[in-house]
């Protein structure tokens, strides 16, 4: 129906065109190569593998140039322009451009440069700071910490574990030399030192010992017995106090720096532009020799196989041989052949791409289910959702995207549309089933204004006093949608010559099921459950049953048509019969018309009672403006989910089911892949 | 005695509300973690996995929608309160499907979700497919919140 008829084309060049071909096809963007042909002993395949990864490289550069840019200055965004797509580039301004593609590069090199720098120098600074805490316990010392004495005296300069006074640690020498030599006395035996505690903490002291050369063993060991040791790199021949000056200017310098270097960078953010544009176009040539690489060449000439959408097929071939010495030719795909489809419908329909997309596209032999879907696609997402309210909102706010944001992504743009049109249902529906914020015409009316006789009555019934009738129609759009899918499912057979399956999988149900639907409504019993005012008369009893029952039979007959056995062929066909539960459930699905329907107007009318219970003050004005505009968004936030989510549903399990397999391949043509840029042509 | 209908059919409503709402928290917690996480590695797929995220939450809703029209039904929204003991036990029964229906489904959801969460985390591509597994679920829950609406209105219908 809308599967776009695509041709197979075959290009065969001179060898020496063929970087120009491919250019040409890139910027064409119709034709999908087909990489999967046959080796050849005849034809070779051009290794251009390294200068594919070059480009690759050469892209990534420029993309990592931009994340760094974007985490020192972050780029402007608003909410709208996130939805945009990539920038247009006119194809003047973008052959101007190439050939500063180098400079581009480069720039984004010294981005990546300025950036390694600025993390060099910023791991200098812990290790200067942790050398600054360290000094700041030496602060008070005169002498440089490499002090190691004069010519007859030795200094001892470091660091004891815990918390020590100066006569600690001349106990320390005091207690050790007593026990090491009792026989003489302990006074000689303490040596003359100076001690000079600097500072003193819980964890460590610093200390300042003086002692003669000829004592400088013995104090050595005393103060190992201690745990004594030396600062660590206490080379600097400078006081502690003028290091921390040193230190502190040296850190000064380096933040300094650090913003010189951040200004440098933030200066190339007016580069943006550039760099996006070395990356599209990186990008791009990585592309080309992606497909160069698998093309399969002679000595002197080249080829290309792949397919074209029929549309442009014969504008192609025209353009090719004009431009090129270049030979071409269509044809037909041949049956069965793996064609990419692609999908084309109305401005109605083409938002179901999307959710066709989303299941499957269409495998071959099957139709584009689009168009069809749309129809009921509509109905039941404004039947969920079913408050003429919310559909306003909905329809003006996806409207106002779609018409303020004129550049959008082509994805994003469908999704916009699908909820427009859905909105519109909606405010159909809402207005059948007299629902307007829930009840808030009522509700207002009756508190601010003492009019409860005021209300929006329904075009058509009310749900919440009627639940049986909206359950009724409910079944009565499922039956249409499955049958409807049925009905699809005999087009394909027709159309592919299956009068077999035509017949057994389609015909025969439509009996089994219809026949069966229709004896259903001659039972009094069921009309009067389901409150419909007619029962059908014993005629239509006996025609409905007996088509029910040759539908029955044939199904149970043929069901199993493809097993040779007969026994075998009645036992499958027998279960292929038991799928009629499934038919039975599949309508009883369709009940979810009628829970979500009455879910949105039943959570408005909640919202709506909680913010009249005030009264009509002023602040009871207030609270329900408050609690209306809360709770309504809310309601919109979830039921649009939800009508979504089902809606998507009822297409894809009970209507998809009938019919619909998909396994299509998507149409991918060879083309400017680009994320930043489009590349527009001149005219 | 008076009053014992009214109780009844209350203790109904907040059965149907209580106990689905409860089944909804569930899922959507557990499938909020798998969210979470799928969002550490690729913030990209927010908008996606909190799709499939609140798809449990609609349990809860259908237990508000059934609690509220039995609180319509009984006249405790304003009106008149006259619920005999018979009508009331009558509502109760009306509103159990809803709340163990909606208990058990939600949490059951909530599990589909995850696993859909985790799908969409590796193909973000087959996020359509994602989205109707946890839908299957919910159908019991519709069908239970069918036959709880059918049942209040039906019994309101009784004139009992």
């Amino acid at each position: 129906m809308s599967k776009v008829p695509m041709k197979r084309i075959f290009i065969c060049g001179l060898k020496r065109d063929r970087k120009q071909i491919l250019e040409f096809l890139q910027m064409e963007s119709v034709v999908e190569i087909d990489e999967s042909s046959e080796k050849d002993e005849y034809l070779k395949k051009m290794d251009v593998m390294p200068k594919k990864l070059l480009f690759d490289k050469n892209s990534n550069f420029a993309e990592q140039a931009l994340s760094v840019l974007e985490s020192y200055a972050p780029e402007e965004t608003t909410l709208l322009s996130s939805l945009e797509a990539e920038t247009e580039l006119p194809r003047s301004e973008y052959e101007q451009r190439i050939v500063h593609a180098e400079e581009y590069l480069a720039m984004a090199k010294e981005i990546l440069a300025l950036e390694q720098r600025i993390g060099e120098i910023r791991d200098e600074i812990p290790k200067i700071e942790n050398r600054e805490v360290m000094l700041r316990s030496w602060e008070r010392l005169d002498v440089p910490l490499s002090y190691e004495g004069t010519a007859y005296t030795k200094a001892f300069i470091g660091t004891i574990p815990g918390e020590h006074s100066k006569k600690d640690i001349m106990d320390a020498f005091l207690k050790k030399d007593g026990e090491d030599e009792p026989e003489k006395s302990g006074e000689s035996s303490v040596p003359p030192v100076e001690i000079d505690i600097i500072s003193s903490s819980k964890e460590q002291s610093c200390i300042f010992l003086l002692c003669l050369r000829r004592d400088e063993d013995i104090v050595e060991a005393g103060l190992k017995q201690l745990g004594f040791a030396y600062p660590k790199n206490s080379t600097s021949k400078s006081v502690p106090a003028t290091e921390i000056r040193e230190l502190k200017a040296k850190k000064e310098g380096i933040l300094s720096d650090i913003t010189k270097l951040k200004r440098q960078l933030i200066a190339y953010t007016d580069n943006r532009k550039e760099l996006k544009f070395a990356s599209d176009y990186y990008a791009m040539r990585a592309e080309k020799y992606r497909h160069l690489q698998q093309l399969p060449q002679s000595e002197s000439a080249f080829f290309i196989e792949g397919y074209v959408p029929s549309a442009y097929s014969e504008e192609l071939r025209r353009r090719l041989t004009e431009k090129f010495s270049a030979y071409v030719e269509l044809s037909d795909p041949e049956e069965g052949e793996d064609v990419p489809v692609a999908l084309s419908n109305g401005l109605f329909s083409d938002p179901m791409e999307t959710v066709v997309e989303s299941y499957s596209l269409p495998g071959p032999g099957e139709i584009d289910p689009s168009r069809v879907v749309s129809i009921f696609y509509y109905v039941f997402f404004g039947i969920m959702l079913s408050d003429a309210g919310y559909g306003i909102l909905l329809s003006l706010a996806t409207g106002y995207v779609l018409l303020k944001v004129k550049n959008m992504k082509p994805g994003m743009k469908k999704m916009m549309k699908l909820f427009f049109y859905g909105g519109l249902s909606t405010i159909v529906w809402g207005f059948m089933f007299g629902s307007f914020f829930g009840n808030a015409v009522n509700v207002i009316a009756a508190t601010f204004f003492g009019r409860p006789d005021i209300s929006l009555r329904p075009l058509w019934f009310e749900p919440m006093s009627e639940p049986m009738r909206f359950l009724v129609f409910a079944f009565g759009l499922g039956i249409v949608h499955i049958l409807t899918g049925l009905g699809i499912k005999l087009y394909q057979c027709l159309k592919a010559g299956d009068i077999m399956g035509a017949v057994c999988d389609s015909v025969l149900w439509f009996m089994f099921v219809g026949g069966g639907i229709v004896y259903l409504l001659t039972m009094p019993m069921v009309t009067g459950m389901l409150g419909l005012s007619f029962t059908l008369g014993s005629t239509a009893a006996s025609i409905s049953a007996a088509i029910a029952i040759i539908g029955a039979i044939g199904v149970v007959l043929t069901g199993g048509r493809e097993s040779k056995n007969w026994f075998k062929r009645l036992l499958k066909g027998a279960y292929s019969a038991y799928g009629i539960t499934g038919y039975l459930s599949d309508i009883l699905s369709y009940s979810r018309l009628l829970a979500l329907g009455l879910a949105t107007g039943v959570i408005a009318q909640v919202f709506n009672q909680m913010g009249s219970m005030l009264g009509a003050t002023w602040y009871g004005a207030l609270i329900f403006i408050i609690i209306f505009l809360i709770g309504h968004v809310l309601n919109i936030g979830i039921n649009v989910l939800g009508a979504y989510v089902h809606t998507n549903r009822l297409q894809f399990v009970e209507f998809f089911g009938k019919f619909y397999d998909g396994g299509g391949r998507k149409f991918e043509p060879f083309s400017e892949h680009t994320k930043y840029f489009k590349i527009k042509e001149d005219n | 005695m008076e009053g014992m209908g009214l109780l009844f059919a209350l203790v109904g409503a907040a059965l149907a509300a209580g106990m689905a709402g409860i089944g909804s928290a569930v899922g959507v917690g557990i499938a909020g973690r798998a969210a979470s996480g799928v969002v550490t590695e690729d913030p990209n797929q927010f908008s996606k996995v909190l799709v499939l995220q609140l798809l449990p939450g609609t349990q809860g809703i259908y237990g508000l929608l059934i609690a509220f029209i039995t609180l319509t039904q009984i006249g405790i929204m304003g009106g008149d309160s006259n619920v005999s003991l018979l009508e009331g036990l009558l509502y109760l029964a009306a509103c159990l499907p809803m709340a163990f229906g909606g208990l058990f489904s939600a949490i059951a959801q909530g599990k589909c979700s995850v696993s859909a969460i985790g799908l969409v985390a590796k193909r973000p591509d087959q996020f359509g497919k994602a989205m109707i597994f946890p839908a299957m679920v919910e159908t019991y829950a519709i069908l239970s919140l069918l036959i709880s609406i059918l049942s209040i209105f039906g019994v309101s219908g009784l004139g009992l």
